[in-house]
């Protein structure tokens, strides 16, 4: 996984409270078997504008489509961002258009877990800091995951927590998997002692009986 | 010490507690489906890393797979066969148990877990669905994971998580003649918030909620995401044991005698501390239905539309504005009566043969207003196959709606197929967020038995007014 310390990047607000990963990128954006290329699909409802159901152009009015703020490598959100449902693509789609970081002052459950194996930084922060952020414009924010610190490009600095096993994970780009798989010796032996105890979870004949 | 229920379940499951704050869960199911299933093992495959046990490890197919009758591997999402053909080459390549279309046992992934008794009170199951949360119906920890943790899931049985705050919901009293579980779980959310329960597990309680039946439970906790819950879940009691009986994957003889035993203590202590208690009363409950585009934008039937200038901070003023002008629709405007085009009962949330028979009561001896488009998707084969040993399917079909096969269908542009731009549905499913179920479709979340009631009225109605005619076959039930 791509290690996250530090970034500095334009920061975008879309600040709206309960934007879904429906919105992130739609069903029908989620094209092929595969984690990469999504980045055109991101906010597509949003970011494009449709006749019928065909896309015909880009949407002026939207953050990213603004000048300014087309390169941004950072987000704003509002309460619950990435709330519903479980789309990886969500996070890839964020991943691909060039996103490193996302702050908002809520996130979904399984986003935020999504980001953090994918090498994103969630950030959560009240939302008067959020404000005060987008309040800066197009200006470089500065992402400091080893001090935990945000800092604006008129000094000021914001801290933030994250939770200490995801800080670790992308501060060391570390596997998830790789990791969880060192305790393979404590998975044996749970299944062990909880096969004696709970035998009737471990039915090796389900198969058979099915049919 | 005292121990809630989730308490129990998850505790015993803890492989070891990392000294991160994180804890190494045993899982004991995983299901999968085509669109991200299919992921997961294929990024697995690239990795060169094995499925730790595929006995424990199930798949169908639903979200690409379109609903016509007739229907193939082809469908109307681009690319969609891919995903198709790559969920039943993977799952044959590593040995695991895959309901297909063909099937009997197919349909949604929740809906067959817990028919199928996959899913057992006690366990620990994940999928890559969010609304895995439906199993926590059966007193087990039903986990949505996205793609990443299903491959962890798969490829070590664990899941690495810290252990959430536990919140209980109270439902008191009992529930009005025509209010459902629907109309309990969208009546939580408006009042507490869509976040209302963010980091949280939460247990639903009290003797409303131990009234409802399975059908009713699974619609309860199928609506936790929507309340940002980690979970939902229900202590199983003898509802529960008399559904988990005799299913195909579930113990019998002496080893479900030994489950039930362990099963019976499967509730939160008298003394147990929640982090956090919500109390609601159902007396206050009506027939739901949602305005915005957030499940957490409801009002009773007879309610209005609020206006955004009485809402909280700015965002949420600016949310609720954007949302009104996504649905069309003014501050102070009533819902009953609003005219609608679409009308589709089906998804993991209310598709079950309770919903359908909901649904035909309203429906028999009616028909389905001029110019509405009226959709009815089964959650699956079983469901389907008793809707029809009773006669539903004609019921449906003679009001004039379409009778399809089992799938995840229009909750979300499943199968590639949608309602029109700006087309008003009033829909059985659990979100209707922008763009859910078509690009600028404006979707009002309900009961079945309001979106049957909204059908043959053409406009958004109160399913209260039709009920007690034409019910026939009520002993049939």
């Amino acid at each position: 996984m791509k290690p996250f310390t530090r970034h500095s990047g334009i920061a975008a607000a879309l600040l709206v409270d309960n934007v879904d990963t429906d919105q992130i990128i739609p069903s029908r954006e989620m094209k092929r078997v595969s984690k990469l290329g999504l980045g055109e699909g991101l906010f597509a409802g949003w970011r494009y504008v449709y006749d019928g159901g065909e896309r015909t152009g880009e949407n002026a009015d939207f953050v990213l489509n603004d000048p300014e703020f087309r390169d941004a490598t950072i987000l704003l959100g509002g309460a619950n961002f990435g709330c519903g449902s479980s789309r990886e693509h969500a996070v890839w789609a964020l991943a691909d258009f060039g996103i490193r970081a996302v702050i908002a002052s809520g996130f979904g459950r399984i986003f935020r877990n999504n980001c953090a194996r994918n090498g994103l930084l969630a950030i959560e922060l009240p939302s008067e800091h959020i404000e005060r952020i987008a309040a800066l414009g197009a200006k470089p924010v500065d992402v400091d995951l080893e001090a935990c610190r945000v800092t604006l490009s008129d000094g000021t600095t914001i801290d933030f927590e994250v939770p200490p096993a995801d800080r670790h994970m992308l501060l060391k780009g570390l596997d998830y998997i790789d990791f969880a798989l060192r305790y393979t010796n404590d998975i044996d032996a749970f299944v062990e002692r909880d096969r004696m105890a709970r035998p009737w979870a471990y039915r090796e004949s389900v198969e058979v009986l099915s049919d | 010490m005292a121990h809630t229920l989730f308490d129990k379940i998850w505790d015993a499951h803890v492989v070891r507690n990392l000294d991160d704050q994180s804890s190494l869960v045993y899982v004991d199911r995983v299901f999968l489906h085509e669109r991200t299933g299919s992921v997961a093992l294929t990024s697995l495959e690239e990795q060169g890393r094995r499925v730790r046990n595929p006995r424990h490890v199930f798949a169908t197919m639903d979200h690409i797979l379109d609903t016509f009758p007739g229907r193939g591997d082809r469908t109307l999402v681009p690319g969609g066969e891919a995903f198709v053909k790559t969920m039943r080459r993977t799952a044959h390549d590593v040995g695991i148990r895959l309901f297909d279309i063909d099937d009997r046992r197919h349909g949604i992934t929740h809906l067959i877990s817990a028919e199928q008794g996959i899913t057992l009170p006690g366990l620990v199951v994940a999928c890559p669905d969010s609304h895995t949360c439906t199993l926590g119906a059966l007193g087990a920890i039903g986990w949505g994971i996205g793609t990443s943790d299903c491959e962890h899931v798969l490829a070590t049985e664990t899941l690495r998580a810290v252990k959430p705050r536990q919140l209980r919901v109270t439902f008191d009293g009992a529930l009005g003649p025509g209010v459902t579980a629907k109309d309990m779980v969208v009546h939580l959310i408006a009042r507490y918030s869509a976040a209302g329960a963010r980091g949280f597990a939460m247990e639903y309680a009290g003797p409303a909620v131990e009234a409802l039946d399975m059908d009713a439970r699974f619609t309860l906790c199928n609506m936790a995401v929507e309340f940002s819950a980690f979970t939902g879940l229900i202590a199983p009691d003898a509802t529960t044991l008399d559904y988990v009986r005799g299913r195909a994957y579930a113990p019998r003889n002496e080893e479900l005698d030994r489950a039930e035993n362990d099963w019976s203590e499967l509730r939160s202590d008298d003394d147990a501390e929640f982090d956090l208690e919500y109390r609601v009363d159902c007396g206050d409950i009506e027939p739901t239905i949602t305005w915005g585009t957030s499940p957490e934008h409801a009002v009773g039937i007879g309610g209005a539309v609020p206006d955004p200038d009485e809402a909280g901070d700015d965002d949420a003023k600016h949310s609720m504005r954007l949302a009104l002008d996504y649905m069309g629709l003014e501050p102070g405007q009533a819902l009953k009566t609003l005219p609608i085009d679409g009308a589709f009962i089906g998804s993991c949330t209310n598709a079950r043969l309770s919903d359908l028979r909901a649904a035909a009561d309203i429906l028999r001896g009616r028909r389905v207003a001029k110019g509405i488009r009226a959709i009815c998707t089964p959650g699956s084969q079983a469901v389907k196959q008793a809707a029809e040993a009773e006669g539903i399917h004609e019921v449906f079909l003679t009001a004039g709606f379409e009778w399809r096969e089992p799938g995840c269908s229009l909750c979300f542009n499943a199968g590639g197929e949608g309602f029109a731009p700006e087309e008003r549905v009033v829909s059985s499913t659990n979100r209707n967020f922008r763009g859910r179920q078509g690009p600028r479709v404006r979707t009002h979340l309900a009961s079945p038995a309001m979106v049957a009631a909204a059908a043959v009225s053409g406009a958004i109605a109160d399913s209260r007014e039709f009920a007690g005619r034409d019910t026939i076959d009520q002993g049939a039930a």
